[in-house]
C-alpha cells in the first residue's frame, strides 16, 4: 500500500536553530495516525511544513502520489489537506449552513445564494456523521464539540483526503469526545486519513492505528498502536528506558513519606449554587486529597468555594479558627493557594515578565509602603527559576514566549512563593509535555513532604491513583464517596466516577 | 535593575512618535513664520501642558482596559467652581486661603467625579464608555447651572499663576506637567499600585485570583484621571482669566485619548507609557499649531487629528503582528 503522505528527510531551521532535522512521517490512506512528542519536539513545525505555513529547508513531501509544492494553507486545502485547529476559524454568529458552504455557496441566477439547496447540502453532510441539528441556527448556539464537528464536516465537504486535528479533545467533555471519536472513525470508513496530535495518550489507544513519536526535531519511532503500551510511548518521548520508568511509577506523585498532621480545612455540606450543592472535605497537613469526577461534576466549583471566589450559601467551612475567606486576597492571607485550571484565561498575564507573573500573589509582602522591593523580588524569582527548573532566557522575558510547561511552572512558583498551608491544584499538568509533567509532579510531592496539604483535581487517573492519599469522588455537584490509598486502582476509580460504588471502599 | 525603570516598556515603541515629532519640527522650522522664537515655545508649552496632564490620567485608565469620556466635562466643572470660591465673600475677605481653597476644592470635587466613574465601572460593572458618558453629558451641564451659563471673568494674579506664571523663564504649567509625569512613571514602575494596574489591564481574572485589589485599583485610576482633569480645567481658567463652562475642556477627551494612543497605550489595556502620553500630547499640539499658524481652519485641524489617530492605531496593529 502506498502512503498518502510521505515526508522524508525534512529539515527546517529558525534563525539557525534547527527545529526539524531529518524528520520523516508516513501516513497511509484511510489511517488514523497519531503524532506525539513533548513540547518543542517538532510536531507543529512538521504539520506547518505539510500545510504550507512554513517552507522546508530540505527534504521531500509527497502527497497522494505526487510531490507536494503547497506554499500556503489555502493551497493545502485545495490539494485536500484540511486542518482543524484548537481555535476554530469559523464564524459563530452565522448559521451552521453558512459556515459549511462559505465560499462555495450554491447560486440562483448566478448571484443569489440558494438557501434551500445550501441547507439541504449542509444537512446531508452532517448526516454522514450522524449529526442531526437545525442548520439554520447560529453556529455559536451549539457546544464546542458540535462546532468542531462542523469544522470537520466543512473540511470533508471540500473533499479532504487528510484531516489534521491538533488537540481536538482538549476542550470537550466525555460525551462530546465520544461523538468526536465516532466522526473520526466515520472519516476512516470513508477512506479519509486523519493525522491526530494529542497529549492524551489514553485517547490514542482508543482510536488510532499507528503512532509516530518525535523527539528533538526527528521521528524516533513509529509503532502500531495495538502492539504497543503507554509506557513504551512515554519512554520514546522522553528518550528513557521503559523498565526504568516502570520501576519509578508513571508519575512522580507516589512514594509519600509525610506524616499526616493537623486538620487544615474542614468543610461540611457546603453549597455555592447549582454546580456545587453538597460538598464534604477534610484535609490534613502532609497529605494529598484528590478530587475525582467527570467534567462538570463540581470539582472546580469546590476549589473556588475554598478559595473564597464563590460565597458559601449553606453548610460549614473552617480553616482552623477562621471561616471562608471573603475573596482571593483574604484567602492568600489565610495561607491558601489556588492554581487555576485555565492557564491562559485565569493564570498568566501574557505581556508581563516571568518575574512579574511569579510574584503576583506575593506582592503585598514584597513591598513596603506601596513600594516594591526589587532586590528581594529578583532574589526570590532567581531562586524559584532555579528550584523549579524554569527554562527562560532571563527573568524579564515576557511569559507568553515560554512553553506551556514552563508557564505552568511559573504559576506554580507564584503559589509556592506565598508559602501556603493549603495548595489547591486544578489540573496542574494539563497541556504540559511529559517531561515538565514529571517535574511538576515531583515539586508537588516535595511540597507535601514539607507539611503542606494538597487538594489535587486531575482528569488523569494515574495522577490521582498514584498520588492521592484519599480521593473524594464527585458527581453532579455532590461529593458521593471517598476512596482510600493504598488500594485504589484505576478500575475502582472509574467505577466510582461512573456512580457505581462496587469498586469503592467504605 | 535594568528593565524595571524602562518607562512604559520598550523604547522602540517611541520611534514612530519621535519620527513624527522631528518631521513636524523640521516642517515648521522651514515653513512656519516665526517658529524658531522663544515666544512660540512658550505658547506651545502652555497649551500642551493641559493636554499632557489629562492624557497622563487617561493613560492610567486606558491601562486598566477602560476609557474616560468625562475628562472634558470635569475640566469645565472644576473650572467653574474656582472663580465661585475666590470671588465669594469669604474668598475676598481671605485672599490667600481663598485661592488655596479655589484650587483644592475643585480638584477634590473632580476626584469625587472619578469615584463615581470608578464605582460605576468596578463595582456596578457598567461598560467604561457608558459609565463615563453619564458625567460627559451631565458634568458640563452642572458647571453651566452653577454659573448660570455666564462667562465669569476675574482678575486674580495669585490664581492666574497656575496658567501664566514662569519658573526659570518657562511656563509654570509646563513644569507642573513634567513633575506629574515623573511622579506617575515612578509610581507605574515601582509601586504595587502600578504593578496591579498593568496586571489588571493584561488579565483581570488572573490579577483578581492572585489576590489583586482589582476594584480599588480601578477606582483609583479613575480618581487620578479625574483629579488631573480638574487640575487642567483650573489651568485653562487661569490662562484666560475667565471661566467659560461651555468651552472649557471641550473635546478634550478626544485629544487626551489620541495623545495616549499616539504615545503607545493599548486600548485593551496592560500598558501605561506616561512619557509616551506626553509625547503624544506634544505631537497633537504641534499639529494644531502648525495648521493654525499656516492659516488652516480649525475644522480642518480636526480631520488632521483623526488622521493621526488612525496612523497611531495602524502602527500599533503593525507592531503587534511583527
Amino acid at each position: 500500500m502506498t502512503s498518502l503522505v510521505s515526508m522524508v528527510g525534512i529539515e527546517k531551521s529558525f534563525a539557525g536553530v534547527p527545529a526539524l532535522s531529518k524528520a520523516n512521517l508516513e501516513v497511509a490512506p484511510g489511517e488514523i495516525h497519531a503524532l506525539i512528542g513533548q513540547n518543542g519536539a517538532g510536531k507543529s513545525t512538521m504539520i506547518k511544513v505539510l500545510t504550507g505555513v512554513y517552507r522546508r529547508d530540505a527534504g521531500t513531501v509527497t502527497f497522494a502520489g505526487a510531490e507536494s509544492q503547497v506554499s500556503s494553507p489555502r493551497e493545502a486545502q485545495e490539494a485536500g489537506i484540511a486542518t482543524i485547529y484548537q481555535e476554530l476559524n469559523l464564524v459563530p454568529l452565522r448559521s451552521v449552513t453558512e459556515n459549511i458552504v462559505m465560499g462555495y455557496e450554491p447560486k440562483k441566477f448566478g448571484i443569489f445564494v440558494n438557501w434551500r439547496e445550501a441547507n439541504a447540502r449542509a444537512r446531508k453532510i452532517l448526516a454522514r456523521f450522524g449529526i442531526d441539528i437545525d442548520v439554520t441556527e447560529p453556529l455559536g448556539s451549539y457546544s464546542t464539540a458540535i462546532q468542531q464537528l462542523v469544522a470537520i464536516a466543512r473540511a470533508v465537504s471540500l473533499d479532504a483526503k487528510l484531516v489534521i486535528m491538533d488537540e481536538p479533545t482538549s476542550s470537550l467533555d466525555t460525551s462530546e469526545v465520544e461523538v468526536l471519536f465516532g466522526v473520526v472513525r466515520e472519516l476512516k470508513n470513508q477512506g479519509v486519513s486523519v493525522l491526530y496530535v494529542s497529549h492524551f495518550l489514553d485517547e490514542l489507544f482508543r482510536i488510532c492505528d499507528r503512532v509516530t513519536t518525535m523527539r528533538d526535531g526527528k521521528n524516533v519511532s513509529t509503532r502500531v498502536v495495538s502492539e504497543t503500551t503507554k509506557l513504551e510511548l512515554i519512554a520514546d518521548m522522553l528518550g528513557r528506558d521503559k523498565d526504568e520508568i516502570a520501576a519509578e511509577g508513571m508519575t512522580e506523585l507516589g512514594g509519600a513519606h509525610a506524616e499526616r498532621g493537623d486538620v487544615l480545612v474542614e468543610a461540611a455540606a457546603i453549597a455555592t449554587g447549582p454546580r456545587l450543592s453538597h460538598f464534604d472535605l477534610k484535609l490534613h497537613r502532609g497529605e494529598i486529597v484528590g478530587l475525582g469526577g467527570l467534567l462538570g461534576s463540581g470539582r472546580t466549583e469546590a476549589a473556588r468555594a475554598l478559595f473564597g471566589v464563590d460565597g458559601v450559601k449553606s453548610g460549614q467551612i473552617h480553616f482552623g479558627d477562621t471561616g471562608q475567606p471573603s475573596g482571593p486576597g483574604e484567602a492568600i492571607g489565610q495561607k491558601i493557594a489556588f492554581l487555576t485550571e485555565d492557564r491562559k484565561a485565569e493564570g498568566i498575564v501574557p505581556d508581563m515578565s516571568v518575574r512579574e507573573n511569579l510574584t503576583m500573589a506575593l506582592l503585598p509582602k514584597l513591598s513596603r509602603r506601596g513600594q516594591i522591593d526589587f532586590a528581594r523580588e529578583r532574589a526570590l524569582v532567581e531562586r524559584f527559576i532555579k528550584s523549579l527548573g524554569i527554562k527562560t532566557a532571563h527573568m524579564d522575558q515576557p511569559i507568553r514566549e515560554l512553553s506551556g510547561g514552563n508557564q505552568q511552572k511559573v504559576l506554580l512558583g507564584r503559589w509556592l512563593a506565598t508559602e501556603p498551608n493549603i495548595l489547591i491544584l486544578d489540573e496542574p499538568t494539563r497541556g504540559v509535555d511529559v517531561g515538565a509533567k514529571r517535574e511538576i509532579q515531583a515539586v508537588i510531592r516535595d511540597t507535601v513532604e514539607k507539611g503542606v496539604g494538597v487538594l489535587l483535581i486531575s482528569s488523569e487517573f494515574e495522577e490521582l491513583v498514584e498520588g492521592a492519599d484519599r480521593i473524594v469522588v464527585m458527581h453532579e455537584g455532590r461529593s458521593v464517596s471517598e476512596l482510600q490509598n493504598p488500594g485504589i486502582t484505576e478500575n475502582a476509580l472509574v467505577n466510582a466516577l461512573a456512580g457505581d460504588d462496587r469498586g469503592a471502599q467504605p | 535593575m535594568t528593565g524595571t525603570l524602562k518607562i512604559g516598556g520598550m523604547p522602540l515603541r517611541f520611534h514612530g512618535g519621535i519620527a513624527a515629532l522631528i518631521i513636524l519640527l523640521v516642517f515648521n522650522a522651514l515653513f512656519t513664520p516665526n517658529f524658531l522664537q522663544l515666544q512660540t515655545l512658550f505658547v506651545n508649552i502652555s497649551q500642551v501642558a493641559t493636554i499632557a496632564i489629562v492624557a497622563m490620567g487617561m493613560t492610567l485608565v486606558i491601562a486598566t482596559g477602560g476609557i474616560d469620556l468625562s475628562v472634558g466635562a470635569v475640566m469645565a466643572l472644576a473650572g467653574a467652581l474656582a472663580p465661585l470660591i475666590f470671588l465669594s465673600d469669604f474668598g475676598v475677605a481671605n485672599p490667600a486661603l481663598g485661592v488655596a481653597l479655589a484650587i483644592a476644592i475643585p480638584v477634590v470635587v473632580a476626584g469625587l467625579c472619578g469615584v463615581f466613574n470608578g464605582w460605576m465601572v468596578a463595582v456596578v460593572g457598567v461598560q467604561p464608555i457608558i459609565a463615563t458618558l453619564i458625567l460627559f453629558i451631565s458634568g458640563r451641564g452642572i458647571a453651566q447651572v452653577l454659573t448660570n451659563g455666564n462667562l465669569q471673568t476675574f482678575s486674580n494674579p495669585a490664581f492666574s499663576t497656575l496658567g501664566t506664571g514662569k519658573i526659570l523663564g518657562l511656563p509654570f504649567q509646563g513644569w507642573l506637567a513634567l513633575v506629574i509625569a515623573i511622579v506617575l512613571s515612578l509610581v507605574i514602575a515601582r509601586s504595587t499600585f502600578g504593578r496591579y494596574l498593568l496586571a489588571i489591564g493584561g488579565n483581570e481574572k488572573a490579577a483578581y485570583l492572585s489576590g489583586g485589589p482589582v476594584k480599588r485599583v480601578k477606582i483609583a485610576a479613575y480618581v487620578i484621571c479625574a483629579m488631573l482633569a480638574g487640575l487642567a480645567g483650573l489651568i485653562v481658567v487661569a490662562i484666560n482669566s475667565a471661566s467659560d463652562a461651555a468651552r472649557n475642556g471641550n473635546l478634550m477627551e478626544l485629544d487626551a485619548i489620541a495623545a495616549a494612543v499616539v504615545g503607545g497605550a493599548l486600548l485593551q489595556g496592560g500598558r501605561a507609557p506616561i512619557f509616551g502620553a506626553v509625547l503624544g500630547a506634544v505631537i497633537i499640539q504641534l499639529v494644531k499649531y502648525t495648521l493654525l499658524a499656516n492659516g488652516v481652519e480649525d475644522e480642518v485641524a480636526l480631520i488632521a487629528k483623526a488622521a493621526i489617530i488612525i496612523l497611531a492605531v495602524w502602527l500599533q496593529q503593525f507592531r503587534r503582528r511583527a
